[in-house]
């Protein structure tokens, strides 16, 4: 930090060399200092940004127009890298199919049941600050190797899962065995997590003014009415924020799909993530050019989907000020 | 048609007819809340308690409670096979807290630019941090990949650590500049008229009075530290060097279904601490989660 120091004071001796009037003099090298000061503070984070972002995206592009297994140096190979995943590689295309499954269930059921719960949380109730905690435990632990292995042990042959549905008379196989059902466990440990979405609901929910409760019920209105007319739309913008959110953190997602399957994605790729796939040819089969461009496509992807979210936003999202 | 009295008091939004006693509401609300809970928590409680069962009584039933309670799981999970969880588990608060450290220091520094100091480029900066923010990590992890390992940084914590003092955590950043700017500004005015620079304004008025996002960013950065799984995966190939989620993943590997018990003993262990910190820094958390949708 004691950088920060010496070049405020270079730039000092080198505009006071300058020609101005006194107070043009001051007030310049006040703005000149402010901004070597700045830049002093914003060393690290620039070098981060140059070093470990910018420069490594760029890089990454250059990759994905190559084959490179880190031993011998990148070949040049054009488009064939993209070529290959949406017209030879089955398994790419099996990853992508997985992953959207995965994400057009997982982020509605996130979304219904936080809202459904922040709306039951919503009163001046006893213990809510109890309640709100243990919500939100599984959202700090969900993505943990420990969770996923818990996971693994009870959608297991013999798991807890089978066990209570045994009570009831069902009877099912491994849960985390079948390609059939491999992925439902992976979504339903997505939605166990929907701790953090709920406290984002819950203190929009409060902010929702009481008048327009009160006006709607002299008007008339229902439960029901009340829930679509005033609740929906004054947490549009949260819901907004939240399906964005949970929409680009689904097509990311690994830990869980890597540790129930194994690190293999299996029952037969049936959670064979996207990420995890990437993560298989990267650094298992070493195609890091391969791997590049993968990356690149989730980057497009998930840059026109969020753009595609702005764009529906004028449509669907209340802003306050209306 | 309402009643003037109905419209005075409003009705809940759930919640069947204003008629009905407002005590049984609240128990059915209350009912429903716990039976939630209940169902949520179910899995986790059960792995707790599974993990104080002695070996053969683990998957024999749906309850918590053991006639044999007994605490064989941790003392054998701790050192099963070749495992040393010692070892795992202050590699994993080692490299934990130097992550904390840095990103705190990171992204103050960082915010505090961005949120009280007017220089040229600016506003694009700003925009490359929320670009950042969204930006998916895979994009850069293989030339990432590949300059850690021409740097010689494989089998070594700096890929873990370096980029967190390196200010990566665009989401951090941003979580403190929205901070900083909520400050009032006459605080530095006056400190500069007393003569303080940047940097003193900095450490002693703005970060004092920025400690609720400090802690904040302190307690994600532990989580996601501690919960990380690829970085370790990547990185830590030699077993001395192996954090609690590498160590958890070869217990997974190398044991067969009799050694579940020490499974869930150094599962329960993994998870804490996390937990614990949770706990005890509650209500500043939860607030800063709902202002900023961090999870």
């Amino acid at each position: 930090m004691t950088s920060g120091t010496t070049p405020q004071q270079t730039l000092t001796k080198t505009s006071a060399g300058r020609e101005a009037t006194p107070r043009q003099l001051r007030w310049r090298s006040r703005k000149a200092r402010e901004a070597a000061a700045a830049y002093a503070f914003l060393t690290p984070w620039l070098l981060g940004m140059v070093l470990l972002t910018l420069g490594p995206m760029l890089y990454s592009l250059y990759l994905s127009f190559t084959r490179y297994d880190l031993l011998s140096d990148p070949k040049w190979v054009g488009f064939a890298n993209f070529v290959q995943m949406f017209t030879t590689d089955s398994r790419y295309l099996k990853s992508v199919g997985v992953t959207l499954v995965y994400v057009l269930v997982s982020v509605p059921l996130l979304l219904v049941v936080s809202l459904l719960l922040a709306l039951l949380l919503n009163k001046g109730m006893r213990f809510l600050t109890a309640y709100r905690v243990l919500f939100y435990v599984p959202s700090l632990i969900g993505a943990s190797v420990a969770i996923a292995a818990l996971w693994r042990m009870i959608f297991g042959a013999d798991g807890i899962i089978n066990q209570a549905l045994a009570v009831f008379g069902i009877h099912h196989s491994s849960w985390v065995g079948s390609p059939h059902d491999a992925l439902t466990t992976l979504i339903i440990l997505a939605v166990w997590a929907f701790g953090s979405m709920m406290v984002i609901f819950l203190a929009g929910v409060r902010q929702v003014p009481r008048e327009l409760y009160e006006a709607a019920s002299i008007d008339g209105a229902g439960v029901f009415r009340k829930f679509f007319s005033v609740t929906l739309p004054m947490l549009t913008p949260l819901i907004f924020f939240n399906t964005l959110m949970a929409t680009i953190g689904a097509f990311q997602a690994f830990t869980g799909a890597y540790v129930v399957s194994g690190g293999t994605g299996g029952p037969v790729d049936s959670t064979l993530f996207y990420t995890l796939y990437l993560y298989l040819q990267g650094f298992a089969e070493l195609n890091m050019g391969y791997a590049a461009a993968m990356a690149w496509v989730l980057v497009i992807v998930l840059a026109a989907v969020s753009g595609f979210f702005f764009w529906t936003a004028r449509f669907w999202v209340h802003y306050g000020d209306e | 048609m309402t009643s003037t009295i109905r419209a005075r008091a409003p009705r809940p939004i759930f919640g069947r007819k204003q008629s009905t006693n407002p005590v049984i509401r609240a128990v059915v609300r209350h009912a429903l809340i716990v039976c939630a809970l209940a169902i949520l928590l179910y899995p986790l409680v059960w792995m707790v308690a599974a993990s104080f069962r002695p070996s053969n009584q683990i998957f024999t039933t749906l309850g918590l409670f053991s006639s044999h309670p007994t605490l064989s799981n941790y003392t054998e999970g701790w050192g099963a096979g070749r495992l040393n969880f010692s070892r795992y588990f202050f590699n994993s608060f080692l490299i934990a807290i130097l992550s904390i450290a840095g990103n705190l220091i990171s992204c103050s520094v960082t915010a505090y630019a961005f949120a009280r100091l007017n220089f040229p480029g600016k506003k694009f900066l700003f925009a490359l941090l929320l670009g950042t923010m969204f930006l998916p990590f895979q994009v850069t992890l293989v030339p990432q990949y590949i300059m850690f390992n021409y740097l010689g940084w494989i089998n070594t914590y700096l890929p873990l650590i370096v980029p967190h003092w390196l200010g990566v955590n665009a989401f951090f950043i941003f979580l403190m500049v929205q901070f900083i700017r909520s400050l009032p500004r006459e605080l530095d005015d006056s400190a500069r008229l007393d003569g303080c620079g940047n940097f003193r304004i900095f450490t002693r008025i703005i970060m004092p009075l920025a400690l609720p996002a400090v802690g904040v960013v302190a307690l994600f950065s532990f989580v996601w530290s501690w919960n990380d799984f690829l970085g370790p995966l990547l990185y830590l190939g030699r077993s001395d060097l192996w954090t609690v989620p590498l160590g958890l993943k070869a217990f997974l590997d190398s044991t067969g279904q009799n050694s579940y018990g020490g499974l869930f003993a150094m599962s329960t262990l993994s998870l804490a601490p996390i937990v614990g910190f949770f706990i005890l820094a509650q209500r500043l958390l939860l607030e800063g989660i709902a202002t900023t949708g961090l999870k």
